[in-house]
């Protein structure tokens, strides 16, 4: 469905933030990218999303080549790509449902946009998905009133309105407490289930990340060198990807937080 | 050799001086003292002007504490009535001119041609003058509000072109970003992931600029543009300062409310 073939991205500064990456997401699959700061997790999903450009090799969703499209295509494809974003990026002075219906930019002309008259089925899934992540009661309220959990269940619904084949999620828990943390990720995790989304999930917090995914991809230097199962990740693994530390206390909370249930 | 704490420890520490080096501080404040004695030195000060203009300041005083704003009032109010309508006549066309000239001037959204020419305009509006391109449009277009108007409005552009582009260099890149990455287009993108940003900074620029305008319309009708200031001009002229008094007060009056209104305004879009 999504597939990356040899992804190279060299900034101008001459940084290699990727290299010849090989990457292919089936439908309705939830993975999680690991790996260090700096390893190249952002870049990679940007340029999917082509917020970056990447240098050379390409992407492709549903057999088309992202890497390759004008203008006027880029902008259509991308209305299939939902992005959320670590600090949530919500465009804080507007309110909940603007942020929300920002999501069907990509579907309505400028002057209905610049009106706010959104269409009515538009508005209607708005608040549909306000309702799902639980901030119906919220809609008219400004973003930047909202807790750090609540605006990345915003992000969330923002991304899901787009209608999306992906979801490409940056670091949604980076700022959240653990709890929330977790929330956030069920949520996401529940939501591509039942709506058979594929997604590329970047995450720092490798614990979290064996708790909700089937697939596990780690990232260093811009290569993958680990690409598996949760249960793979062994203490040898870990090192490979992040260096030496003592892995056995990370891996071995799995068996505890699944048991422990609703958090 | 590695820095021990014993060597620190019972020493006193003082703030390093702002220049380290001391001939250059030294020879800098030397410098300075010498400038300031040779300026005060050229100053010549005739001591019987300054006795004359302060006779003449009384006079000026005593004409203040007694505005007149009856004997010329018709006179007045067509000034002021006029000095209004360039204000904000001025300041629509203006902010209307310098919104996409502002997000031209942002490095950060135009491509560079764009970018060279946005802050070309913004430069030469900011370089010139107002007196002087009010001279210019006054020998154009003949006296009258028409030249005020005109040269406002250009003045506005380089003021607040410049200070919006800026607000909009600063804004937070990742809110934009996240509205691009919807597919919206360039035009959506600006309405909603740039605009909502800068707005605030927006609207209190705008009523700064109306307060400056009307300050400006004053200054321009004494060459000749209309407004206020020509009937501040001939009022002087006539040496009627109860006049002049009652014309300074409705000008300092007009801009307190105008500075209370923008101090409220501003407060309501935070």
């Amino acid at each position: 469905m999504l597939k990356l073939e040899k992804l190279t991205k060299i900034y101008k500064t001459g940084d290699k933030a990727l290299s010849d990456v090989d990457l292919e997401v089936p439908k309705g699959q939830v993975i999680a990218l690991i790996g260090p700061s700096g390893a190249g997790k952002s870049t990679l999903i940007r340029c999917v999303n082509r917020l970056v450009t990447p240098t050379s090799g390409s992407a492709i969703l549903d057999g088309v080549d992202i890497t390759s499209l004008g203008a006027g295509g880029l902008r259509r494809e991308r209305r299939r790509m939902g992005m959320i974003f670590q600090e949530y990026a919500l465009v804080e002075r507007l309110s909940v449902m603007e942020n929300v219906l920002s999501g069907r930019l990509g579907y309505v002309g400028f002057l209905r946009s610049f009106l706010r008259k959104f269409p009515q089925s538009d508005v209607d899934e708005a608040f549909r998905l306000l309702d799902r992540v639980g901030l119906l009661h919220m809609a008219d309220k400004r973003a930047d009133e909202l807790s750090g959990g609540q605006r990345q269940r915003v992000g969330i619904a923002r991304a899901l309105i787009q209608n999306p084949a992906v979801l490409l999620v940056d670091e949604p828990t980076a700022s959240l407490d653990p709890k929330t943390s977790r929330q956030i990720m069920r949520l996401i995790c529940e939501l591509c289930e039942e709506r058979g989304l594929a997604a590329i999930i970047n995450i720092h917090d490798v614990n979290l990340a064996m708790m909700f995914v089937q697939r596990v991809v780690g990232l260093e230097s811009g290569r993958i060198i680990f690409d598996g199962t949760p249960n793979q990740l062994t203490p040898d693994v870990l090192t490979s990807i992040y260096g030496e530390e003592d892995w056995e206390a990370t891996i071995e909370k799995v068996e505890d937080d699944d048991e422990e249930g609703d958090a | 050799m590695s820095v021990a704490i014993e060597d620190y420890v019972g020493k006193r520490w003082r703030k390093p001086h702002f220049i380290s080096n001391p001939i250059l501080r030294w020879s800098l404040i030397i410098i300075t003292i010498i400038y300031l004695i040779l300026a005060i030195g050229s100053l010549e000060v005739r001591w019987e002007r300054v006795y004359l203009g302060l006779e003449r300041g009384w006079r000026f005083i005593v004409g203040f504490s007694q505005p007149d704003f009856t004997s010329r009032w018709s006179d007045i109010y067509e000034g002021m009535v006029e000095s209004v309508i360039i204000t904000v006549t001025s300041t629509i066309v203006g902010i209307a001119i310098s919104i996409p000239v502002a997000l031209g001037a942002a490095s950060n959204i135009a491509p560079l041609p764009v970018y060279l020419v946005c802050r070309t305009i913004i430069s030469v509006s900011r370089a010139l003058n107002e007196i002087i391109v009010a001279i210019l449009l006054v020998a154009i277009f003949g006296f009258g509000p028409l030249a005020g108007f005109l040269t406002l409005s250009f003045a506005t552009i380089g003021f607040l072109a410049k200070l919006l582009a800026e607000d909009i260099e600063d804004m937070n890149k990742s809110q934009a970003e996240a509205v691009r990455s919807t597919g919206a287009s360039w035009l959506q993108w600006v309405n909603f992931g740039v605009q909502p940003q800068v707005m605030p900074r927006l609207i209190g620029l705008s009523i700064y600029r109306l307060d400056i305008n009307f300050r400006e319309s004053a200054v321009l009708g004494l060459v000749g543009a209309g407004g206020i200031g020509a009937t501040l001009n001939t009022a002087f002229d006539r040496y009627e300062f109860d006049t002049v008094a009652a014309i300074l007060i409705m000008i300092i009056a007009t801009v307190m409310v105008l500075e209370f209104l923008s101090g409220f305004i501003r407060a309501k879009v935070q």
